[in-house]
């Protein structure tokens, strides 16, 4: 034998699997929700995105080199946080904002744990945290479909008990109305979610009960007597679809076992309702899902696998 | 599919001196001396082992240091041939009146001395199976091919279908069981086919116990003994505890065969079947081999495509990459794999990103993940807690990791660490 034989440990057999790819599997699954924002709300949009993009994969990049650790800016893990802020943005916010955002969000609620897989928190939505707290303003101030006019969002209208008239379902689901770039089409989000549970990359775990309960409660809860609240609307309108199928699963953040995810989107769709019903804001799916996030090892520690052979023993 | 095939008699075999689990036996010939085809050269007294056989005649060159499958390097007893294959005469066939009239301890005798092994790779004696301590009522017979790639299991079932019945029949008989489940999976059709044909001769036929034959879905890993025991069975042997605590005995088909080689043929185990296969291998075959043939010489027989950048003893998942193609086939051996360049390529590790694969994977039930975080810190009690002593080291988890952590090798440190 010639050559030096390669030796290493079993398995010898690897899936044809990587964190590169399936990164890239949710950004490309996104890009039709993000392309229907940006034809409802105009070129500006793009450019929103685009930043926030660029912002996250320049800040990942230079932690790490100021930090001499492995630059991982092709993982389409920073793409994806990026890309995912901008979702979160209002259509005609300052260019700064989407820079701020994301810097944040990969700074603080990414890099500072220590990169991909160690952070607690969602880092897209720890940038949008840090936005609202800080421009409450900007991160309000939404415009009507194909229009520079600001108006409320649907949401925010029903918290004001005004009358939302024009607005259909079939707008809600097409993304006809006022909200963040991202979450507008229901349509297309659906389409990129059915994609990525059809390819087994998320799982019905988190996102099912998560609707579902937001559904209940806002049936129960949400109308003018009891059990006469207007679900549909609830489950179509804000950011519900966007953050239960995208941001509540992204698996560093959520539940490693499937009890676990079923209890976690439960958590999210409770407090979701709450604030949504009673709280101070129109829209509660970024709170939900951090919140959740904060409570995941907790979470994690109940709802362990059994182990082959422990059935009785306790 | 391909047929058994019998390559060339090796000019010289290595043969080891440990093959099975428990203690290593100590030579009873010395260099220079001649040797039959299936005397015995090495033995031991000891609670757990199996005598080694010649596999070939004869002379015993040397007794010495060769690279071995499973400890690297180990002593192994060196027999150049004389070309003639000469058995010893006193071994002669067995008549199956002669046979039925055998005690339990007669056979279970005739298994010891013929230096049986479970042959599905886990090489532990198969007399002290033969003789468990507790009464058993069922008895597994594993034709679910432990690992993907091996056919040698599969080839065995469709050739050798009543001698493998004639083996489980004399099992039997040693058990007192009354319950025997053949259990094959369905990616097998041929063998199923013959062991229906045959089972049903022998039911009517009316011997003791009573067969069932059980067609499994074609899943890795089904050959684990636990494994098999839950799916046929809906059953779990409990933690810490082994099949017979649950009144289970499983065996291997090529066990079975072995077992009747010895009893109706007097054939001691000196010959075993040997997938040859990878994408470096011109003819996959399935090898019928003298125990201690150098694998050189088998890949050789095969022919190759391009030269193998890995070289596997076993299957895929759990087999032992090779540091030489100079190592022998042993009792356990059940296929070489080789394997290019490409399928070889070591990746680079990545962080574990949370995404439950190796959990959803894992046949025990295991959370490989958080093992794997507790043996990076050290934290050898912790892994314990998780659960690493259970790990059955099927691969499944780092097979399935999209991060490619090494889960099984960290799982594998934490059993050394604890077992210190
Ligand atoms: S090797 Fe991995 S998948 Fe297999 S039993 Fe061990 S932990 Fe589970
Ligand atoms: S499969 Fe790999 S990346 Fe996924 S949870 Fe397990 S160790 Fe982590």
């Amino acid at each position: 034998m010639k050559r030096k034989l390669i030796v290493s440990s079993s398995p010898h057999l690897h899936k044809d699997e990587s964190v590169i790819k399936i990164m890239w599997m949710v950004v490309v699954s996104l890009i039709p929700a993000g392309a229907v924002g940006v034809f409802v709300f105009g070129l500006y949009a793009f450019w929103i995105i685009i930043l926030g993009i660029i912002t996250a994969v320049f800040t990942e990049g230079l932690i790490e080199i100021l930090t001499k650790r492995k630059v991982t800016i092709l993982d389409g893990s920073a793409v994806l946080t990026g890309l995912l802020l901008a979702y979160n943005l209002p259509p005609r916010v300052p260019l700064w904002l989407p820079i701020v955002g994301s810097f944040f969000a990969i700074a603080i609620g990414k890099q500072v744990f220590g990169g991909l897989g160690q952070n607690i928190f969602n880092p897209a939505l720890v940038g949008r945290i840090f936005l609202m707290a800080s421009w409450p303003k900007y991160m309000t101030a939404f415009t009507k479909p194909f229009d520079t006019v600001t108006s409320a969002t649907p949401l925010a209208l029903l918290k004001e008990a005004k009358f939302i008239e024009q607005i259909t379902y079939l707008d809600l689901f097409l993304g006809k109305r006022g909200g963040c770039i991202g979450e507008v089409c229901i349509f297309s989000l659906l389409l990129g979610a059915l994609f990525l549970l059809l390819r087994g990359y998320i799982s019905w775990h988190i996102p099912i009960p998560y609707i579902l309960t937001v559904g209940l409660f806002a049936y129960i809860f949400g109308g003018k007597t009891l059990f006469s609240g207007d679900w549909l609307f609830h489950i179509l309108s804000g950011g519900l679809i966007l953050g239960a199928f995208f941001m509540a699963t992204d698996y560093v953040t959520s539940p490693l076992t499937a009890k676990g995810q079923v209890i976690f989107g439960i958590g999210c769709g409770i407090i979701t309702s709450v604030i949504r019903l009673w709280g101070g804001y129109p829209e509660g799916v970024s709170y939900a899902i951090l919140m959740m996030n904060a409570v995941t090892p907790i979470i994690d520690r109940y709802t362990k696998t059994r182990i082959y052979g422990t059935r009785c023993a306790k | 599919m391909v047929g058994l095939e019998k390559p060339p008699l090796p000019k010289q075999v290595y043969i080891p001196l440990s093959q099975h689990t428990g203690k290593a036996c100590i030579p009873e010939v010395r260099p220079g001396e001649s040797v039959v085809t299936g005397q015995r050269i090495a033995g031991i007294q000891a609670a757990i082992w199996a005598p080694v056989h010649a596999s070939l005649s004869g002379k015993v060159t040397a007794v010495q240091d060769w690279p071995h499958p499973v400890l690297g390097r180990a002593k192994a007893i060196v027999i150049e041939s004389n070309g003639e294959d000469r058995v010893a005469e006193d071994k002669r066939k067995r008549e199956p009146e002669e046979v039925n009239k055998l005690t339990s301890e007669e056979i279970r005798n005739l298994v010891f001395s013929a230096g049986i092994v479970g042959m599905g790779g886990a090489s532990f004696p198969t007399h002290i199976k033969l003789n468990p301590p507790k009464p058993v009522d069922t008895l597994i017979i594993n034709g679910a091919e432990c690992e993907p790639y091996l056919m040698s299991d599969y080839r065995l079932m469709v050739e050798k279908t009543g001698e493998i019945i004639k083996g489980i029949e004399l099992i039997t008989k040693c058990l007192g069981v009354k319950r025997v489940i053949v259990a094959i999976e369905e990616n097998k059709p041929e063998a199923i086919k013959n062991f229906n044909y045959e089972l049903r001769i022998t039911c009517l036929a009316g011997r003791q116990a009573n067969y069932e034959l059980r067609i499994l879905k074609s899943q890795y890993p089904q050959g684990g003994e636990k494994q098999l025991i839950k799916n046929l069975l809906k059953k779990e042997v409990p933690r810490g505890k082994l099949p017979f605590d649950v009144g289970v005995v499983v065996h291997n088909v090529a066990t079975c065969f072995a077992i009747y080689e010895a009893v109706y043929l007097n054939k001691p185990l000196y010959e075993r079947i040997v997938t040859v296969t990878g994408s470096c291998v011109l003819n996959s075959k399935v090898l019928l081999v003298r125990i201690g043939t150098p694998i050189k010489e088998l890949i050789a027989f095969c022919g190759l495509k391009e030269e193998p950048a890995k070289i596997i003893l076993g299957g895929p998942m759990m087999g032992i990459a090779q540091f030489t193609d100079e190592v022998p086939v042993i009792k356990s051996t059940t296929g070489i794999i080789l394997f290019n360049q490409k399928e070889a390529r070591i990746y680079e590790e990545g962080s574990c990103i949370r995404c439950g694969a190796c959990i959803r994977e894992c046949p025990v039930g295991l959370m490989p993940c958080l093992i794997n975080l507790a043996t990076e810190r050290g934290l050898w009690q912790k892994a314990k807690d998780y659960g690493a002593l259970d790990c059955i080291e099927c691969g499944l988890c780092s097979f399935a990791c999209p991060a490619k952590r090494r889960l099984v090798q960290s799982i594998r440190r934490a059993k050394l660490e604890l077992g210190k």
